[in-house]
């Protein structure tokens, strides 16, 4: 018998405003410990929380972007529990009335199905300090820099049926809110965080008793992760046993999970309305104001791309996905004045450094100009794919310009056919066997023999000459010969 | 409501405030005195009475997205019971 | 020097009788003569006050010093002082120096004032008599055997003892107008919103507001002009002009509409306390005003609802305190649960701890509807009482404890009994509407305070109504005897 796998995500978003959402701090990342913490981070007594009208606009933006309801009126919450990393001892959430609430985000499968996942709502809240567990004598260090960092949390219904669907999900979420440019979308800095909610039933049944596992930073992570646990409680529910529901945690360098010790269920978060901050109006001219000035989303781009560069759905898919991987793209595009050079550079040469080396599109070695000025080199004949590869991985280790480059390290293609025709001349001359071989060969069987007389033509260049016109000049003379 | 010793022992849990054995019992008393003067709301009548959380009925005002707080943390370190190398030093956290 | 109000000793700094150094000085003695007896201050700060006092003579010479320049006053031990120690009257920040000011320490800065030192306090504003104090209660300088009221106790004293001619306080649930009248002086809470919270420690944030505490209700109205303003910082602060609330202290009563709450008047009122309060609404009347009977049906209900929604509130906002980043941590904590468990257990007295325990389980999964929720509801029921009798009158009147200062101890080791002397104040709260209290006679040689409930943003109202009063009686002139 089958199991069929359900799967909720929670979505920690960190909103990429200048400032804390209820202080006047910077999120800057990667300060120094706690110099971006101020007195209302760090919950110095008397101290007050104001709301940042940036952090609920980005709020605003991503409700409209999935279509969902704006509350009118949303208010937030404290969620009480002591932890370190925590400096008030709650969390200044939203329960009752979040900014958002519905929606949904449409995926498309490996297979090319499409599916749509509902949304049950967003909210604004805090992110908390971080704990390092680097021993400090037998202590944990807490830099709560990252204190009072708006989030949305998205909320998604249980529609997921698998990690593959889930990811798809993600991948989504992470398009649109990097399109909406309300969040870096940087996952090697925590920037989108997931915990994924877990079970498993026979078809028809009711839900499954579910997990949750917490904090997965990356798509691999997160699959890796639905698969360990939807198996390890199949494992369970087959030998006889029961799920117990409890928040575990995946380790992604050793690939295993546990569950968390400290007991999550003991916890009563007692939820109130927080008395330092008043009810938020959301009016409609307010609602109307945002959505003017929401930029394009992924699947209209993605149908753009279609239509202005001609590419293949794929192709436009891949490119559109991500508003870092679009706007590269298009630049690109735009600078070299063809798409499908530039296309095929990003997805190709581009995606494949970025991929071994486990970095995002915005903190590529390339830029974008580089790039097209490398496309330009292989446009006029200047350099060959071959030798645009090695101007790449030049540029990608910090050499510079792609002309700098190609001058200084004489990658530049002979295409003056008098020099060419020279070093033709040469071969021919040095190769009197081959000669007399190819004019006694069968016509037919001469295109394989030029092979020969190229490679000792581009030996001679050092590679250089253009490859075409030699081998042009190469079947001109040798015809002669016959 | 009244509450036992089990019920002191959890808020105790929540509140994180130990609750030592000798004090259990005077703490359970004074605290079920407090419950009893409250427990006259249960009498009144508040069937579609809005809750009132702040005496003005305001709402909130935003600010803008601007820095404003410079980097004070030696100020701040200097009141913590523990710091080192810039971050506030506690017993270990277990997750 | 000392029996002067405000008023009287700003004349004369401006007219140059005598210098702020001089009244500095005098105050100063007197802290370091009779605090012993009072226990009002718990931290005095002798030379950054003459080094200001110096620099306000200075300003006074020059002309057009600020509003209260060379005055000295005293901050409550709640309001962050920029490097003064700041305990809220607790072990938990004894050694808590704040790198920054509150809003209302920066107002009175701005206006040029003198700071002699910080006011002992109830351990975090809870407390009705000053006893929950981590150093030790204040003594009612009318009586020593006798509490002062709470939490603004040490502030209260201080005035009448003549150790400050004006001081800062806060009220949650009574703690200006409570200790105000069993102090025999004058104090006023304003309208939620009106003064910012901003720097000033939080007990119950939804009830919470800062106030001025004088000799007078024209002493009163010169220190709200400095203390009120619209602060950004503070999302509950009201945004509008602040008035000068000395400019209609002697407008004419005649015609006024005093709203008399039957409610005020019960079983629970001692009939000496009675007597002293009808006594002071006769005076009102023989000035022109009328006395209206008025019905606030759910005042009875105010205790309750406020021993729900203020250590509901206190529960959260003292998590913060957790021995992590700034005050006490326990000695050698087994682990991390040790550490916060002791440090709360050690660094909180009784009151505090009982209070936090209370709101915690008022939160609590299944109780949050049959307490917090219910709770605010009946707090609107009972905004609502007053909103109805406002149509009708101007100010509302009444006592504002139910009896005259009680001795320590006095309330045994129940609490409820201590809560129940708040009854009269704690509604005005809860409905976030201004209220004072001034002296109106005395019961046993103790003060009784007779209480205004204003409307909305009209504490100018209620100033008028209580400086006429004083115009015309003499009690607040009163000092205490024995104390030189």
């Amino acid at each position: 018998m089958t199991w069929e796998t359900v799967i909720g995500l929670e979505v920690h978003t960190q909103l990429n405003t200048r400032t804390k959402i209820f202080s006047g701090a910077s999120t800057d990342f990667g300060a120094q410990p706690n110099t971006q913490a101020c007195a209302i981070d760090l919950a110095m007594p008397g101290t007050l929380p104001v709301l940042n009208e940036e952090a609920l606009r980005k709020a605003v933006m991503f409700g409209l972007a999935i279509e969902a309801e704006i509350n009118e009126i949303s208010a937030f919450e404290r969620k009480n529990y002591f932890y370190p990393d925590l400096p008030k001892g709650y969390q200044t959430t939203q329960l009752e009335k979040p900014v958002v609430v519905g929606g949904h985000v449409e995926i498309t499968l490996a297979d090319g199905s499409a599916k749509s996942i509902r949304i049950h709502h967003a909210h604004l809240e805090e992110d908390a300090g971080k704990s390092l567990h680097d021993d400090f004598h037998g202590m944990s260090g807490i830099d709560l820099n990252r204190a009072g960092t708006p989030l949305i949390e998205i909320v998604s219904e249980p529609d997921m049926r698998s990690a593959e669907e889930a990811v798809a999900f993600a991948k989504k979420l992470h398009a649109i809110v990097t399109s909406l440019d309300i969040c870096d979308g940087i996952m090697a800095h925590g920037s989108m965080r997931f915990d994924v909610n877990v079970s498993v039933r026979r078809p028809g049944e009711p839900l499954g008793t579910r997990t949750e596992t917490k904090n997965l930073n990356s798509f691999r992570f997160m699959e890796r992760a639905i698969e360990k646990e939807v198996a390890r409680q199949i494992d369970v529910l087959e030998d006889g046993g029961e799920i117990i529901q409890e928040t575990r945690l995946y380790d992604g360098d050793t690939d295993t999970a546990r569950a968390m010790r400290s007991k999550e269920e003991a916890n009563d978060y007692r939820y109130f309305p927080c008395p330092d901050l008043l009810p938020v109006e959301i009016d409609q001219a307010y609602i109307e104001a945002v959505r003017a000035t929401l930029p394009e989303l992924p699947d209209p781009r993605c149908q753009r791309f279609v239509e202005q560069y001609q590419l293949s759905e794929y192709d436009a898919g891949v490119l559109s996905e991500n508003a870092a991987t679009a706007r590269y793209f298009e630049t690109v595009a735009a600078e070299c004045n063809d798409a499908k050079l530039a296309a095929n550079w990003v997805m190709g040469e581009l995606a494949a450094k970025l991929n071994s080396e486990e970095r995002d599109i915005e903190t590529a070695s390339v830029t974008a100009r580089q790039l097209a000025g490398l496309i330009k080199r292989i446009k006029d004949n200047t350099v060959s794919n071959k030798m645009a590869r090695e101007v790449f991985d030049a540029m990608w280790q910090g050499e510079g310009e792609p002309d700098g480059i190609i001058e200084a390290r004489g990658l530049k293609q002979v295409s003056d056919s008098g020099a060419i025709e020279a070093m033709v001349d040469e071969v021919i001359a040095n190769s009197e066997k081959q000669v007399e071989n190819y004019r006694q060969a069968d016509a037919k069987k001469r295109p394989k023999m030029l092979g020969y007389f190229v490679g000792q033509v581009m030996k001679a260049s050092k590679g250089q000459a253009n490859p075409q016109q030699v081998n042009e000049i190469l079947l001109r003379k040798l015809d002669e010969l016959l | 409501m009244s509450i036992d010793r089990a019920t002191i022992e959890k808020l105790g849990e929540l509140a994180k405030i130990l609750i030592s054995e000798s004090n259990v019992e005077v703490t359970t008393r004074s605290i079920n005195d407090v419950l009893t003067l409250v427990d006259q709301l249960q009498a009144v009548d508040t069937a579609g009475v809005r809750p009132l959380a702040n005496p003005l009925d305001a709402t909130q005002r935003l600010r803008s997205d601007v820095v404003t707080e410079p980097d004070c943390r030696d100020q701040f370190q200097a009141l913590a019971p523990a710091a080192e190398n810039g971050l506030y030093l506690v017993p270990k956290v277990i997750e | 020097m000392h029996q002067k109000t405000l008023a009287e000793l700003r004349e004369g700094l401006i007219k140059r009788e005598f210098s702020s150094v001089e009244v500095t000085q005098h105050f100063l003695e007197r802290i370091a003569r009779l605090d012993e007896r009072f226990n009002c201050f718990i931290s005095v700060t002798e030379d950054a006050a003459l080094a200001r006092a110096r620099e306000a003579d200075k300003t006074l010479a020059a002309g057009g010093a600020p509003a209260l320049c060379g005055l000295p006053v005293a901050h409550k031990d709640i309001f962050c002082t920029r490097g003064v120690r700041t305990s809220c009257g607790s072990q938990m920040l004894d050694n808590f120096i704040p790198p920054y000011d509150a809003a209302v320490v920066e107002n009175f800065n701005d206006a040029g004032v003198v700071v002699l030192g910080k006011t002992n306090m109830d351990e975090f504003a809870m407390g009705s008599s000053n006893e929950t104090s981590w150093y030790g209660a204040v003594k009612n300088p009318w009586d020593v055997r006798c509490v002062p009221g709470g939490s603004s106790g040490g502030s209260a004293a201080a005035v009448a003892a003549g150790m400050a001619p004006g001081v800062t306080a806060t009220d949650t649930g009574g703690s200006i107008r409570q200790p105000a009248a069993l102090c025999g002086i004058t104090g006023l809470k304003p309208t939620y919103g009106r003064v910012s919270r901003w720097g000033m420690i939080a007990f119950a944030s939804s009830l919470d507001q800062g106030g001025p505490m004088a000799r007078s209700a024209e002493d009163v109205a010169l220190l709200l002009n400095a203390m009120a303003s619209f602060d950004p910082r503070d999302s509950t602060s009201a945004e509008r002009a602040v008035p000068d609330y000395t400019a209609d202290l002697s407008t004419d009563l005649s015609g006024l509409r005093i709203g008399v709450p039957r409610e005020y008047f019960d079983e629970g009122l001692n009939p000496a306390t009675e007597q002293v309060v009808r006594e002071a609404l006769r005076e009102l009347e023989s000035q022109g005003a009328v006395l209206k009977d008025i019905d606030l049906p759910h005042a009875k209900l105010s205790v309750p609802a406020y021993y729900v929604i203020a250590p509901a509130e206190a529960s959260a906002n003292l998590s913060r305190f957790d021995g992590v980043r700034y005050g006490y941590r326990c000695d050698a904590p087994a682990d991390l649960p040790d550490m916060f468990k002791r440090s709360r257990a050690e660094g909180f007295g009784d009151e505090v701890k009982r209070r936090i325990l209370v709101g915690t389980y008022c939160l609590s999964a299944g109780y949050y509807d049959a307490y917090y929720n219910k709770a605010m509801q009946v707090r609107r029921l009972i905004k609502e009482d007053f909103v109805a009798a406002f149509a009708d009158v101007d100010v509302v009147a009444g006592p504002t404890c139910p009896n005259p200062a009680f001795e320590f101890g006095a309330k045994g080791d129940n609490p409820v009994a201590m809560y129940l002397e708040d009854i009269y104040t704690i509604a005005a709260n809860l409905a976030g509407l201004p209220a004072m209290s001034l002296p109106c006679g005395f019961v046993d040689n103790k003060p009784v305070g007779l209480q205004l409930i204003g409307q909305y943003f009209q504490e100018a109202r209620m100033l008028n109504v209580a400086h006429r009063y004083q115009q015309a009686t003499s009690w607040h002139r009163r000092m205490p005897p024995d104390i030189d």
